[in-house]
């Protein structure tokens, strides 16, 4: 065997590593405006190259321009700025939250804000979300109360989820909010199999999966893809990718497929990719793909183009695998600023107006926190009872469960 | 009253609750246009519509993870896995997942699926057409875990399963499938035609899950068994001449513990007996529960007789399959202590 035919094992890096310099230099951003808008009834093979792009609506000087601007009224927009900034502030008072030892955990969503809360508006009362652990901007601008969410977070006496579930994995019903789980990539497919059911019930309503870069690489998002293609399920399917999965860069799962909207292309699903730091082109394309669902056209798969700027969660540093000032150096910037230069510009908002907003968002969190702490955090107050432990295991109670129980002396 | 073979009874079940309740959707590999590759689910497709009956690619992690999305909406699918030693890659969502939604949501989501899965030896089907994977289920909190040893009993627990609204594991012995064996496998089968429990009713009747049934009355030992094995139990006991209380236990989980402690107290000896391997099998559990609850009433060791620790061979089909032989020795023994 000749020497320059000896194999060698390719192990993708990110470009930079923690000491280095930033650099983006790798992602093509395209201008706003600059891709085009299909009919939602476009057969997929004739939009392949808008995997490979990436839709945007607002500019430099922050205008909303081309064909996928205008979805949302100003006054909605105002309305999606707050909700961003509420999750940002909801973020930052549960994070310093954990530090204090009121609850075990927390997972924070800094800079991708825009991608659950413009989406959430583009769904219907009675559609379902399948989402990740970070996408409570569905909750948020839901209008699911704040203080449910904190008191699940603190897993107190009132507690929905009755202290069994690890902080942050909400659950509603009612708000379209399916039940988060631990394992991950598990959701996508149930997300397909919620939008079958309603297809053979001959519903109206359609189901939205969620998963991050990193899952895409899970059995579950394979098996989504297929089952979605073959039965044509209303369904949205959408991978926010933000580049890291804990101290994995998006190279890793994405491998050698240029982008993750890609693949969606070889399973004859219509493919777009998205500014997920643009709220009004998060909305666009939400919309877009949420009205192919209801006109019975079948599923659509969305990777949002975003950045991680916290750490992944409370129990994660990330100067340990990239470098500190990266999130700076992100080219499609803050998604909170950027809509709310866009309102400036517009003249239906202000620097004024920001921080009284700020200001008064901030009092309503606290607010909230204080209410939901005088129910208990994870150490102190009020507890779920230990009774409730051994319920809901099953419908009703077996036997072997009513001994332990007894056992346990509840 | 009509015969129906173990095969028929489970159709059987099917149709009747897709007729009563049009949530009842069924699907698989092959489930739909052909009938299942045993034939459980032929007609339903024809019947009820491709929306209600269909194929699915193959992927046992989707299939189950569809189901499980179906269920969050408020179906009641009834999937099937073509072999129970396939189910592997759904694990994690029978697992995690349905196992679980119940629990983790409060009841704001539930998930009454039905897994149905053929299990079982005896047919040399070697390594991966045999396997016995109940551990791995009644290990899991929040899964009911059923296997029928009859036609009747087929599809009574069957129709309970369907109707249960926590996910059920059932699990059907397709040794059983067209007719009772009991381990002899030198001697011809008789056809679910001749044997009493093949007298299924057509309409709706259910069997509780949570119900063990005496099949065999005895005073001499309790043995506990549950599909295929229910058989080369009652065989064993003829030909060893000793007077064995027979419990079929149909549910593993949950368990009929007042069945089996009210006959080992009779008794004061217990053999347990499965297909599956021994080290950390259902047996473990079921003699763990014997000796807690009947300590002073036993007279002898509870002794196990299972398939050996090894994957389940082809060629070695019955030195691998616990016949009557190996029932019979173990009861013997048990007598003598």
């Amino acid at each position: 065997m000749s020497e320059e035919h000896k194999l060698s094992l390719h192990v993708p890096e990110p470009e930079v590593r923690p000491g280095d310099t930033p650099n983006f230099s790798n992602v093509v951003i395209p201008k706003a405006g600059s891709v085009e808008r299909p009919p939602v009834d476009v057969d997929p093979k004739d939009i392949r190259e808008l995997a490979y792009s990436i839709i945007r609506v607002l500019n430099r000087q922050g205008e909303a321009v081309g064909p996928w601007a205008g979805t949302l009224s100003d006054e909605e927009l105002r309305e999606g700025l707050r909700h961003m900034m509420t999750l940002r502030a909801f973020d930052a008072r549960m994070q310093m939250a954990q530090r204090q030892g009121k609850t075990s955990f927390y997972m924070q969503h800094m800079g991708e804000e825009a991608v659950s809360c413009a989406f959430r508006r583009a769904l219907e009362p009675g559609d379902m979300n399948f989402p990740t652990y970070r996408q409570a901007g569905l909750l948020i601008a839901g209008g699911y109360p704040m203080v449910e969410m904190m008191n699940q977070i603190y897993s107190n006496e009132a507690d929905p989820l009755k202290g069994r579930q690890l902080p942050i994995m909400y659950s509603s019903k009612e708000h379209g909010f399916f039940s988060i789980s631990g394992n991950l990539g598990t959701q996508f497919i149930q997300a397909v199999g919620w939008a079958m059911a309603s297809a053979i019930r001959n519903d109206t309503r359609l189901a939205a999966g969620w998963i991050g870069d990193g899952s895409t690489a899970e059995s579950d998002f394979h098996a989504a893809l297929v089952f979605a293609s073959t039965y044509r399920a209303p369904v949205v399917l959408n991978i926010v990718n933000n580049q890291w999965a804990i101290s994995t860069f998006q190279g890793i799962a994405r491998g050698g497929s240029g982008t993750f909207a890609a693949r969606g292309l070889g399973f004859g699903i219509p493919a777009l990719r998205v500014d997920g730091n643009d709220y009004l082109a998060v909305h666009a394309v939400a919309k877009w793909a949420a009205e192919r669902a209801r006109r019975n056209l079948g599923p659509t798969l969305i990777e949002y183009v975003t950045y991680r700027v916290g750490a992944h969660s409370t129990s994660d540093d990330p100067s340990a695998y990239r470098p500190k000032t990266e999130s700076d150096a992100w080219p499609l910037g803050d998604p909170v600023i950027r809509l709310k230069n866009h309102l400036i510009v517009k003249g239906t908002w202000s620097e004024e107006r920001h921080k009284q907003a700020e200001a008064e968002i901030l009092d309503t969190v606290i607010s909230a926190q204080k209410e939901a702490e005088t129910h208990g955090t994870l150490h102190a107050g009020g507890k779920p009872s230990t009774r409730d432990m051994f319920e809901g295991v099953y419908a009703t109670m077996p036997p072997h469960l009513r001994r332990q129980r007894q056992k346990a002396g509840v | 009253m009509p015969r129906m073979t173990m095969i028929e009874a489970i159709r059987s079940a099917m149709d009747v609750t897709m007729g009563r309740d049009e949530t009842v959707v069924v699907f698989g590999e092959d489930v739909g246009y052909f009938g299942g590759v045993f034939r459980c689910t032929q007609g339903l497709q024809q019947k009820y519509g491709k929306t209600r009956c269909f194929d699915t690619p193959i992927s046992e992690l989707g299939i189950v993870g569809a189901a499980i999305g179906m269920a969050a909406y408020g179906l009641k699918p009834c999937i099937e896995v073509q072999f129970a030693d396939y189910v592997y890659p759904a694990y994690d969502q029978i697992v995690s997942e349905a196992a679980r939604i119940r629990y983790r949501s409060n009841g704001q989501f539930t998930c009454p699926i039905v897994i149905r899965m053929p299990t079982g030896g005896g047919i040399f089907g070697g390594q991966t057409h045999s396997q016995s994977p109940e551990a791995l289920f009644t290990h899991v909190s929040g899964l009911k875990v059923v296997v029928p040893s009859n036609p009747f009993d087929a599809k009574g627990l069957l129709i309970s399963a369907i109707e249960d609204p926590d996910p059920v594991i059932f699990l059907e012995p397709k040794r059983l499938y067209n007719g009772p064996f009991d381990g002899h496998h030198d001697r011809p089968v008789t056809p679910w035609s001749k044997h009493q429990l093949g007298d299924v009713p057509e309409g709706h009747f259910s069997v509780p899950l949570g119900k063990a049934e005496i099949r065999r009355e005895g005073t001499a030992v309790t043995i506990l068994a549950y599909g295929t094995m229910v058989y080369v139990a009652e065989a064993a006991a003829e030909e060893a001449g000793v007077d064995a209380e027979v419990i079929d236990l149909r549910s593993l989980l949950p368990l009929d513990l007042d069945t089996i402690v009210a006959s080992v107290k009779k008794t004061g000896r217990c053999v347990v007996v499965h297909e599956a391997t021994l080290t950390s099998g259902f047996g473990a559990e079921l003699a763990a529960l014997v000796q807690e609850h009947c300590f002073y009433h036993l007279e002898a060791p509870i002794a196990r007789v299972t398939g050996w620790d090894t994957p389940y061979p082809h060629a070695q089909e019955w030195d691998y399959f616990p016949g009557p032989r190996r029932v019979g020795e173990a009861l013997l023994e048990v007598m003598e202590a």
